[in-house]
């Protein structure tokens, strides 16, 4: 174990980044590029530090790891840190995505520049935070305080809808939230303490885990997003800049996903149970009607937004189904569609700065100009399509796989996703990347500059060597998932055999 | 390191050369590290034919794990045994000619760096399909070939047909992959585990059990069965899910050759075959795989008889050649339906090339009623597309008159409640096949020339590197049927060269019985060839005004014909309208009028009613008053927390 606080030095660093950008007067150009060059070196340095915590994690180990533990506001409200296997891989997601999120705004944002890298760097704090706090009202703190710079980085330096998207991205998610802390409250005085090690292991009475578990699920729901509660989601992605989007998709979606994981499974594993059709239905609802939708879209962000809630599905499928395969699928699959959904953002953007329009219509034959950006997008479009050899596959295999055994029209209606995902990425693709290049406004449109290159090449190996060699992710998050599937089985087994027992 | 190595791993090796610097050494490098990097494995499949086949050298190479979650281990591992390695000489043989045929085929093509990447690509993902130890390895394969045929039919992307055909390729695999992988899930579920030998051991245990899906409770074999069969119909285009196929012509013509009548069509037959120990223990999937087999080999002879396309006609009669593999595999002689796939390979392949020398030749005219007279301009070419007709309509002693009739006589010896109907349907299908085989020949290369006089006096024989492939296939097309029947047809032969590699639960009682019918049975085939043939000759030779006039006549048969069944038009209707209506449906009804209609725009319109008229305190943007609800929140957390903590 390392003598110093890695997870806080690699939580707070960001924000000690932000807080050099506001330091920074001078010429107005110049500042602008130091800001850019601190925010770059922030989140890189951020980056490294955490492959310290890959380095010094013990796989073998269910528990937490490299915990942090002080006095913080003052009673039994304290300022725990830690990670597990489950937890990690999102740290490094994010630390790892960061840097690709600042380069993808290097010459898109020049309005406020200085506001729009310390919104970023807070909010890699404040995601960063989230994943790894082990206090209830910590994590509280650090899952809401990401809505703020989320909102204004919407608001702000959105496209022409930009209030009315941020505006119902805040309302949803408020509104779920609010519902999460009184549920949170109501977890202190029925137990006494509000750290989450302990919380795992309290066993809240049965009826009150129902209440519980749905006032969670009000706040993950609409993260995640899962339907109905997903109208959020394309509005904000559209109306988001690219940077924005690409940590909108790949991060902010997964703390649903990871809640559920988190608090909803091993805290009430009864109401879990109990909810677990419901969860079946709405992923396979998700995963069909949100495919359906996509595949009319004539926005290319709104298809990708809507193609992720679709994704998401298999997410909440899997880990519905407290099985080893099904939960760490839905690790897996966050994981992997962090890192596709976030490079099909960016090839978004790569046209969108080109030709400032998201229209499908408004582009064709791309192909022709831009060799290297079709086979980039290629990529990533075979993984959100889930081709075998891709990240996307393995997810939805292990989530399928896990369904299948839970129930089988849940995994034959789920399946159809396999086709209807075909169908809209492929078709989107065709149009915008091949046919001829026929519109005179293409005519000039350049390839991947360098910087693009360097930003979407790691996404491409990481992409496919995922597709491969899943272990890294799977073996890290392996043991903590199974402890976390033992214990709530385990939890669920008296039930069972007392009801067994009256039969 | 392994010969097995080389043999699956040279063809990705010479894909990614030509794909990511294929710009930088050029299209001729390209060309020949790509082509070479296929003799080379084709080589070695010989070897590793006679290695595992004549002289039982099985084996498994173990590579890596590949995915490890839970109870689910895949090991990524080449399962090498007879079946494997009568696929890899296909395979690589095929492949091999098919890129030195490119050569010469595709010169004039700017992006040739970028279709030998794919072709090797391509040979990749099929090697690995045959090589695979798991079914999700063999899943892999699977989609990484329908990858390939998705990136080679749309080639030529600035066609908007292409880009069509391609996608409606890739979609209706899909379809049927949506099968393949809840068989695997089915598998799964039962056995607990993908790997080959697992399953196999298991299969016993069971006969019996039911599974709970769709509703009900079935067989469990069965399901599994038929859920793995519906994948196999998707990838070798069988009745209902064939659509793709005629489509995929758009591709280059060694594509074609290589993917859509040698390789990737056949591994919905190999798959039957490499699971043979599931199927035997499944008879009613047995006889549904008879069912679709007989029903596509004759209905896609009859589509074949009307098109105009030469292309088409020889994809159609793939169509129709992969129908009588599954009825093979239908009745349970496996090795039968094998021997077809290998014999076929050659002899389609040759038929593709040769129709693609012809394409060259007339500067890219598809269309056989602007060709006719071409055998005194392309004499080599007429010579090695007629050998493969023979061969094809089973003329004696040619490859597809051991391989075809073969199968007509296990139909008529098989045992299963269809066999009798496969065996009519074959036979039917036989003399169509003739026919349309013969057409193709005469409306091509007979007769006085419809083509102008430019491409006609411009038509010229292709370059070696196109003929040479040609004449090797030829001689496969004449030779191999005669050279190999022991060990696919007869009995002994089969046990001893096939061993464990496929399974039949009465120890080939099938083939023995279809030795030992009454003499008419055997002359049948051949008689029926020879009448296909004479109407052939009759129409397009003595008589060219009998086909106008009887089209004319029975134009609604003709129509009907000549739209393929109206199957694109029914699909279109039932599936792709009503899919795009629902999209558009769900997104602005659904999402648009129901959920934000009822949620966030009506509550905001509601709240924004209400502090109009009371409060007026707009400051023109909504985020500010979003902004102070969030400090109002967190002034709430705060004065919470403090309460309960103290």
């Amino acid at each position: 174990m390392a003598t110093w606080p890695i997870l806080s030095v690699t939580t707070f660093l960001p924000l000690v980044g932000a807080l050099f950008i506001l330091l920074l007067r001078g010429e107005d150009e110049a500042v602008k590029r130091n800001a850019r060059w601190v925010a770059l070196w922030t989140t890189v340095i951020t980056f490294v530090i955490s492959i310290f915590l890959v380095t010094g994690f013990d796989k073998g180990n269910p528990g937490f790891q490299f915990v942090e533990d002080h006095p913080w506001l003052g009673g039994s409200i304290r300022y725990k840190m830690g990670v597990d296997g489950i937890s990690l891989p999102f740290v490094i997601l994010i630390t790892f995505l960061m840097p690709i999120a600042i380069i993808a705004g290097w010459h898109a944002i020049e309005k406020r520049v200085k506001e729009y890298l310390v919104l970023f760097l807070l909010l890699e704090t404040l995601m960063v935070g989230t994943f790894s706090a082990l206090d209830i009202v910590l994590f509280y703190v650090f899952f809401e305080g990401g809505l703020i710079p989320m909102f204004l980085i919407i608001g702000v330096w959105g496209g022409a809808r930009r209030v009315y998207a941020s505006f119902k991205f805040f309302l949803y998610t408020l509104a779920g939230s609010v519902l999460m802390l009184l549920a949170i409250m109501a977890m202190y005085f029925q137990a006494g303490t509000t750290d989450i090690v302990k919380l795992l292991t309290y066993g809240f009475p049965r009826g009150m885990q129902t209440w519980l578990w749905l006032a969670f699920l009000a706040s993950f729901a609409v993260k995640l997003p899962m339907w109905p509660v997903h109208t959020w989601l394309p509005d904000a992605h559209v109306e988001a800049p690219t940077a924005g989007s690409v940590i909108l998709a790949a991060v902010l979606l997964k703390m649903g996903g990871y809640g559920f994981l988190r608090f909803s499974l091993p805290m009430f594993p009864h109401a879990s149970e109990l909810f677990a059709p419901m969860m079946f239905f709405l992923s396979v609802v998700a995963i069909i009607y949100t495919s359906l939708v996509a595949l009319m879209q004539e926005d290319i962000k709104k298809l990708i937004a809507y193609s992720s809630v679709a994704h998401m599905g298999f997410v909440t499928l899997g880990i519905f189904t407290f099985s080893n395969e099904g939960v760490q699928a839905g690790v897996f699959q966050m994981v992997s569609h962090g890192i596709v959904s976030g490079a099909l953002f960016l090839c978004v953007g790569v046209v969108y700065d080109r030709m400032h329009t998201r229209e499908i219509a408004a582009y064709g034959g791309l192909v022709n100009r831009m060799p290297i950006y079709a086979a980039v997008f290629m990529v990533f479009t075979l993984a959100n399509v889930g081709l075998p050899g891709t990240s996307g596959f393995v997810g939805e295999l292990l989530a399928l796989l896990a369904a299948f055994k839970a129930n089988t029209w849940v995994a034959v209606f789920a399946t159809t996703g396999v086709i209807l995902s075909a169908a809209y990425a492929l078709w989107l693709y065709r149009r915008v990347v091949f046919g001829a290049l026929e519109k005179d406004s293409l005519k000039s449109i350049t390839d991947l500059n360098g910087r693009e290159i360097v930003i979407l090449a790691p996404l491409v190996i990481l992409t496919i060597l995922f597709g491969f060699w899943p272990a890294p992710v799977l073996d890290m998050s392996a043991s903590a998932v199974a402890n976390l599937v033992a214990q709530t089985k385990a939890a669920l087994a008296p039930a069972k055999a007392a009801l067994l027992g009256v039969q | 390191m392994t010969m097995y190595h080389f043999i699956v791993f040279l063809p990705l090796a010479g894909a990614l050369i030509a794909g990511l610097f294929g710009r930088v050494i050029g299209a001729r490098a390209s060309e020949i590290i790509t082509t070479l990097f296929l003799m080379i494995p084709a080589g070695l499949s010989w070897i590793a034919f006679f290695d595992v086949g004549y002289f039982g050298k099985d084996t498994r190479v173990a590579l890596f794990t590949w995915i490890s979650a839970g109870d689910l281990k895949v090991e990524w591992a080449l399962r090498i045994d007879t079946l494997t390695a009568v696929m890899l000489v296909v395979v690589n043989s095929v492949s091999a000619l098919v890129h030195l045929y490119s050569i010469g085929y595709m010169h004039e093509d700017p992006h040739r760096p970028r279709f030998f990447a794919y072709l090797s690509l391509f040979t990749f993902a099929m090697l690995a399909l045959v090589t695979a130890d798991n079914l999700v390895q063999l899943f892999f394969g699977w989609e990484g070939v329908g990858l390939a045929s998705y990136l080679l039919i749309g080639f030529w992307y600035q066609k908007p047909e292409a880009n069509a055909a391609a996608i409606k390729a890739f979609i209706v695999n899909r379809i049927g992959d949506f099968g393949f992988a809840l068989g695997i899930f089915a598998v799964f579920a039962l056995v607990g585990a993908v790997g080959f030998e697992t399953i196999f051991a298991e299969a016993k245990s069971l006969t019996g059990k039911t599974i709970h899906i769709f509703g009900g409770n079935f067989d469990a074999l069965t399901v599994i069965c038929l859920l793995l069969f519906v994948g196999a119909m998707g990838k070798s285009a069988q009745f209902l899910l064939h659509t793709w196929l005629p489509d995929a012509m758009e591709g280059p013509t060694p594509v074609s050759a290589l993917i859509h009548a040698a390789t990737m069509v056949t591994a919905g037959v190999f798959m039957v075959a490499r699971l043979s120990p599931l199927f035997e223990l499944a008879p009613t999937a047995l006889a549904v795989v008879t069912v679709f087999g007989a029903t596509t080999a004759f209905f896609a002879a009859t589509v074949g008889l009307v098109q105009n396309d030469i292309k088409r006609v020889v994809a159609y009669s793939t169509c129709s050649q992969l129908g009588y593999m599954f009825v093979a595999m239908g009745v349970g002689a496996y090795s039968v339906g094998m021997f077809h796939l290998f014999t076929h390979a050659a002899f389609k392949a040759l038929l593709f090339l040769g129709a693609g020398s012809v394409i060259h030749a007339m500067h890219h005219e598809q269309d056989m009623r602007n060709m006719g007279g071409l055998w005194k301009k392309i004499p080599f070419t007429y010579a090695m597309m007629v050998i493969g007709t023979i061969a094809l309509t089973g003329f004696p002693f040619t490859a597809g008159y051991y391989s075809k009739d073969a199968i007509i006589e296990a139909a008529y010896a098989g045992h299963n409640t269809f066999a009798a109907y496969a065996f009519y349907l074959t036979i039917i299908a036989a003399a169509l096949t003739s026919f349309y085989s013969w057409r193709l020949i005469f409306l091509t290369f007979h007769g006085e020339t419809r083509a102008d006089h430019h491409t006609y006096d411009h038509a010229h024989e292709s370059p070696l590197t196109m003929l040479v492939p040609l004449a090797i296939l030829a001689l496969g097309a004449l030779v191999l049927g005669f050279a190999f029947k022991g060990v696919f047809i007869y009995e002994q032969g089969v046990e001893k060269f096939f061993r464990q590699s496929l399974f039949s639960h009465d120890g080939w009682k099938i083939l023995e019985e279809m030795h030992h019918l009454p003499g008419w049975v055997p002359w049948l085939p051949t008689v029926m060839m020879t009448g296909g043939f004479l109407v052939s000759y009759w129409f397009y030779i003595q008589r060219p005004d009998i086909p106008a006039t009887l089209a004319k006549s029975q134009d609604v048969l003709y129509r009907f014909l000549l739209n393929k069944w109206y199957f694109d038009e029914i699909y279109d209707f039932l599936f792709v309208r009503p899919a795009m209506w629902l999209g558009r449906f769900l997104w602005k009804q659904g999402d648009g009028f129901v959920i934000d209609g009822f949620g966030p725009n009506g509550i905001s319109a509601r709240v924004l009613d209400v502090t109009r008229n009371v409060v007026r305190l707009q400051t023109g943007y909504l985020y500010h008053y979003a902004f102070v609800m969030l400090i109002g929140v967190a002034a709430l957390i705060t004065w919470f927390l403090f309460r309960g903590a103290v």
